[in-house]
């Protein structure tokens, strides 16, 4: 992404806004990579360091510049080298997008929950446990779509069907 | 002398005829009371996001009608209206008012479904009867529309499979009328019935703050008086063409969630009637798009009102005919997690009520 069509966002204030605030509320190293999705209506982006995604999982919601109260989605996604936790928040009282990414290692990474910052969080963590195997620490997990004893996580790119008689 | 009761672990499902599909309820019972109640899902599970990774865009399109299969026509808009962001598509004018029409006759079917069905649970039987005659009208014109009464396949990146048949618009426009006198019917017949109304009012309540702390979208957010609706607060396709208000409800009770959807059904006569006025006469049905469909390398996040709520697509793309991840967010599955709060303090016959008014669909909520 060039310098030129990041200037010339309508959503860059807001990415710069949102960069102050966390930077001086939460800490300088929380933030990884600030960016605009541009193709997704300009939405503002950020990767965040997951030892700090709950500090800024309250801070977002809270601020009253940021007031993102409902989280709308979260995926896991396997990048093979890394797997990543991608949330989308929406803000009722301002009408804002915003995305947070969290990264963490693919064998046996996991990221802090926010089920407690947004309870609808519990069944997407479950989810993407459950799929992808990506741990959620400071809550209680367990398989939500998959029987119990399911063995592998089917939406890793790497995923080979278990045979027990092979 | 005292009644003793004692506590009881019940299962309801996964064959359960009011949960309308395979979804299992454990509660915790203490006579009739609720005590506890955990939802146990994933038995229609087919995987339909990792099969996706290996299907062209196309190809994912017949199965997104199979995860809310009550109204698939806005499953269709889901998918292509992600690959079609990340394109960055300009939709033939003519393709846009058929997905219009197409996705809101298919709300007020899947709307009838929910009438019919919910009040079938709650023990009035005749509804049902009325409302699948109804709901017969617009399978039918969806049917000859796209070849199918349920599963249609009939978007496409860019635009649509068919246009329509000879005489199909006139179709439509009479359907409107039609449809209004029933639904003043169906109100005479069941919204000021007596029995129902003690059934359903001041049940499950939950203010606009729980509904947007636990996620909840469409006409479960709305009961509890948060007026939005992605159509109007950010509209897709042609939605800022039409007319409609957002019904909402008051205090946020069952009663509320069925006033909701019944005006509902009443706004998307509205559009219906607005889209087949204002359709244009002649026009492509699709836009020019290459023959394998290689969306640029990015991801996005789009979402869409379904009748069940917000539905969203993440996806990410590696420039490959291929999604690298489809991530479908799915209204039925957030909407029930609230479900166990719902019913804690309640009794058992009043889960059908509160399951019905959530309106989930188990193809949906397993995906």
């Amino acid at each position: 992404m060039s310098e030129e069509t990041k200037a010339s966002s309508p959503k860059q204030p807001l990415l710069d806004q949102y960069v102050k605030l966390i930077t001086e509320k939460v800490g300088e190293t929380a933030i990884k990579e600030a960016y605009i999705n541009e193709v997704n209506s300009h939405m503002p982006s950020f990767i965040i360091d997951k030892e700090l995604w709950h500090d800024v999982a309250l801070l977002i919601r809270d601020n009253e510049n940021m007031q993102f109260d409902y989280l709308m989605n979260l995926s896991g996604v396997d990048y093979e080298s890394y797997m990543e936790a991608a949330y989308f928040f929406y803000s009722y009282t301002r009408d804002e997008y915003l995305a947070i990414k969290v990264q963490t290692e693919r064998d046996g990474g996991s990221v802090p929950t926010v089920m407690d910052v947004w309870p609808t969080a519990d069944w997407h963590e479950r989810e993407a446990y459950d799929l992808l195997g990506i741990g959620f620490t400071g809550r209680e997990i367990s398989r939500i779509l998959l029987p119990d004893d399911w063995v592998g996580y089917p939406l890793r790119k790497d995923y080979k069907p278990y045979d027990e008689e092979v | 002398m005292a009644v003793r009761t004692e506590e009881m672990l019940l299962n309801v499902g996964p064959q359960h005829p009011s949960t309308h599909g395979v979804f299992r309820l454990v509660v915790k019972v203490d006579g009739e009371r609720i005590t506890e109640a955990i939802p146990v899902v994933g038995y229609l599970h087919r995987g339909t996001e990792k099969l996706a990774e290996d299907l062209t865009y196309t190809q994912i399109i017949p199965y997104t009608d199979r995860l809310d299969y009550l109204s698939s026509m806005t499953n269709n808009y889901a998918l292509v209206q992600a690959v079609e962001t990340l394109m960055d598509l300009e939709i033939p004018e003519r393709a846009e008012y058929l997905r219009v029409l197409a996705m809101e006759l298919n709300r007020v079917a899947s709307h009838l479904v929910w009438w019919g069905t919910n009040l079938l649970d709650l023990g009035a039987i005749s509804p049902f009867l009325f409302a699948f005659r109804d709901r017969e009208f617009i399978v039918n014109m969806l049917n000859e529309l796209s070849g199918a009464r349920l599963t249609f396949n009939y978007m496409r990146v860019g635009g649509v499979k068919w246009d329509a048949p000879e005489g199909w618009i006139k179709k439509v426009e009479e359907f409107v009328p039609y449809m209004r006198e029933k639904l003043k019917d169906y109100h005479t017949l069941v919204t000021g019935n007596e029995i129902f109304l003690a059934r359903v009012k001041n049940l499950a309540i939950y203010d606009d703050k729980e509904a947007i702390a636990y996620g909840m979208t469409g006409p479960v957010l709305r009961g509890s008086n948060v007026k939005f609706d992605v159509r109007k607060n950010q509209p897709y396709s042609i939605y800022d063409r039409f007319e409609f208000d957002i019904p909402v409800g008051e205090t946020g009770d069952v009663y509320d969630r069925y006033m909701v959807r019944m005006n509902e059904m009443e706004q998307s006569l509205r559009i219906i009637e607005q889209a087949v006025a204002q359709f244009p006469e002649e026009g492509e049905i699709i836009a020019k798009v290459p023959k394998v469909i290689r969306p640029p390398e990015g991801e996005v996040y789009t979402r869409m009102e379904s009748s069940k709520g917000e539905l969203g697509v993440h996806l990410v793309s590696k420039k490959k005919d291929k999604p690298y991840r489809l991530k479908l967010r799915r209204p039925s599955f957030v909407n029930l997690q609230l479900l166990p709060k719902l019913l804690v303090g309640r009794t058992m016959a009043d889960i059908p009520a509160v399951l019905g008014a959530i309106d989930i669909v188990l193809g949906e909520v397993d995906a």
